[in-house]
């Protein structure tokens, strides 16, 4: 049964990269001005020029030949090259991958840690201070977009306390931990509000059953009972770690800008600024690829945790 | 999640402030862009409570003049995507079938991609702007409002005003505006404005890239990412702004929690 699962999860999550490539490959054709245009970019445009455009990108073929020829190079690594540096996509985005990846786990990382004590304790203390504490500041949390908590973070932390640098990658590990800190922070501050909202509901929930209050009862140590609800709760606060996942990925976009990060994310906005359309194609599906495959992989851990998605009950 | 009394008056209180800020910031503050180039790049102080930025301009009056574009956008956007959630909400979950199926399917879509990626890439390649930016993200938000009256219509198909609607034989636009629609408003509005929260941080990100309003404007994700680089010389000439953004966001989130427990209640209470 699991298998059944997982494969049609696999199938619909191919749809769906098979459905947005084709809207990123449309993508050229939303930039005002001619295609020919848009790909010369700042070169001047003498007939040769276009000409020569037109025969590289085989622009005289039928639109859906063209599609298919982009895609089969871009099934094999090939995005084409840069129009604005005439490096090759491929390397170029290679170059920075590890930035923001690491930037994601690290965010990630950060998120869990704080979001999810707190939502915990939270459902436990339903009610009391520390609940209410706790929920204004998932709101608050949550309220705040990545580029100003980030910069709220430098004013504190970089300029006014100088413990962390104020912009870069650093070097070697422990240099790229320490640049990495604050901004990984500010993408951590929505996701853990996200997170302690989505546990505490979940936790909520389950302490309300009855096998809960019948634990209870039978006098069954506090931990034990908690770990049960923890366990059953485990769904939603999945389905909220791959929403931060995702989440923080698109933060980077933000967070490298902020932080003049050489990530893909100030690729990405140097590009879409720039038109530099192969660039931007290549990013925009490589993000989608990766964000897909972070839902393909909750759906695997969903039947891991859970019996019954493996066993094709409904959870509900 | 239940919050604390005080926190919705307090929230309420600065949704009325940025409120009028919105509205009537071009008469409380006619000249927030002035330059003073002599002035230049200074810490709060006397005359300027806080500071002004590189060009002089006063930091305390560019952040008034910025709620517009920043809380009217948001506004426009919440209300666009209700709008046109509502659209396709309504038929779906009032016709279903085929109608229903193809509708999720596209809002499966849609927001299987973060909404603020999408917004960068399609704003930025289409080359910027403030309404631009607004239009793309009432496509963008609209599959929830979508999702969400859907559900609010479903509950509602199978009570019995409905059937009586039907067996007076009234056609089904009818009965899904004038009847089912009354019903599911409450739920909708809530809705719309946790949207709008969403909404302003998301217009504020567009306009911090660049993808937003025009350069110089007064607006609050665009005066953030003007003075960004001036931390050591007046950190609040961009911190103000993002703190701005937050309380904004935070406030308009408290008042939507607010308003959809109500919501909520009122429909157990029937």
């Amino acid at each position: 049964m699991s298998a059944g699962f997982l494969a049609r999860r696999a199938l619909g999550t191919l749809a769906v990269l098979a459905i947005l490539s084709v809207g990123v490959f449309g993508l050229l054709y939303l930039a005002p001005g001619s295609v020919e245009r848009t790909l010369l970019g700042t070169r001047p445009a003498s007939p040769e020029a276009l000409e020569a455009i037109r025969a590289r990108y085989h622009l005289d073929e039928p639109v859906v030949t063209r599609y298919l020829r982009w895609l089969g190079g871009v099934l094999q690594g090939d995005f084409g090259t840069s129009i604005r540096t005439g490096m090759s996509v491929t390397d170029a985005i290679g170059s920075r991958l590890p930035l923001t990846l690491q930037l994601t786990a690290y965010g990630t990382l950060l998120a869990v840690l704080l979001g999810l004590p707190l939502g915990i304790v939270g459902a436990f203390r339903k009610g009391r201070a520390v609940d209410r504490a706790a929920s204004v500041t998932a709101v608050a949390g949550m309220s705040a977009p990545p580029f100003a908590a980030g910069l709220v973070l430098l004013m504190a932390f970089a300029v006014h306390l100088p413990w962390f640098p104020v912009y870069g990658a650093g070097e070697g590990f422990g240099g790229r931990l320490l640049h990495l800190t604050l901004p990984a922070l500010a993408l951590a501050i929505g996701a853990a509000g996200l997170l302690v909202r989505f546990t505490r509901t979940a936790l909520v929930r389950e302490l309300d059953k009855d096998y809960i209050v019948f634990a209870r009862a039978r006098g069954l140590p506090p931990l034990r009972v908690a770990g049960y609800a923890l366990r059953n709760a485990l769904i939603p606060i999945l389905t909220a770690v791959g929403l931060i996942v995702t989440s923080t990925l698109a933060g980077t976009v933000l967070i490298e800008v902020t932080f003049a990060l050489p990530g893909l994310g100030s690729l990405l906005v140097d590009s879409v600024t720039f038109k530099d359309m192969p660039v931007v194609q290549a990013l925009a599906l490589l993000l989608t690829l990766l964000i897909s495959l972070v839902n393909l992989l909750v759906d695997v851990a969903y039947t891991v945790a859970d019996p019954r998605v493996r066993f094709g009950e409904d959870t509900r | 999640m239940r919050l604390p009394g005080p926190a919705v008056a307090v929230a309420l209180l600065v949704l009325a402030a940025t409120g009028t800020a919105a509205l009537f910031g071009g008469l409380l503050v006619p000249d927030a862009t002035a330059q003073d180039l002599t002035t230049g790049i200074t810490f709060p102080g006397p005359g300027h409570p806080l500071g002004t930025d590189e060009l002089g301009r006063d930091v305390l009056r560019l952040l008034v003049a910025g709620a517009s574009t920043a809380v009217l956008g948001a506004l426009a956007v919440s209300a666009g995507s209700m709008l046109t959630g509502n659209l396709i909400g309504l038929p779906a979950g009032y016709l279903g079938g085929r109608a229903d199926a193809l509708a999720m399917r596209w809002a499966d879509l849609m927001l299987s991609i973060p909404a603020l990626l999408v917004a960068v890439v399609v704003a930025g390649v289409m080359g910027g702007g403030y309404w631009l930016a607004i239009l793309v993200l009432i496509v963008l938000f609209a599959p929830t409002d979508a999702r969400v009256v859907r559900g609010a219509v479903l509950e509602q198909r199978s009570r019995a005003y409905v059937e009586a609607a039907r067996l007076q034989n009234l056609t089904s636009w009818r009965i899904m505006t004038r009847h089912v629609w009354p019903n599911i408003l409450p739920v909708a509005l809530a809705n719309a404005f946790l949207n709008f929260a969403y909404a302003l941080v998301s217009l504020a990100s567009l306009s911090f890239l660049g993808l937003g309003v025009a350069a110089g404007s007064p607006d609050w994700g665009r005066t953030l990412s003007d003075n960004k680089g001036q931390l050591f010389a007046n950190p609040w000439a961009a911190v103000a702004p993002g703190l701005a953004i937050i309380i904004t966001a935070a406030a308009v989130t408290v008042v939507g929690d607010w308003l959809q427990e109500r919501a909520e209640r009122r429909r157990l209470a029937r």
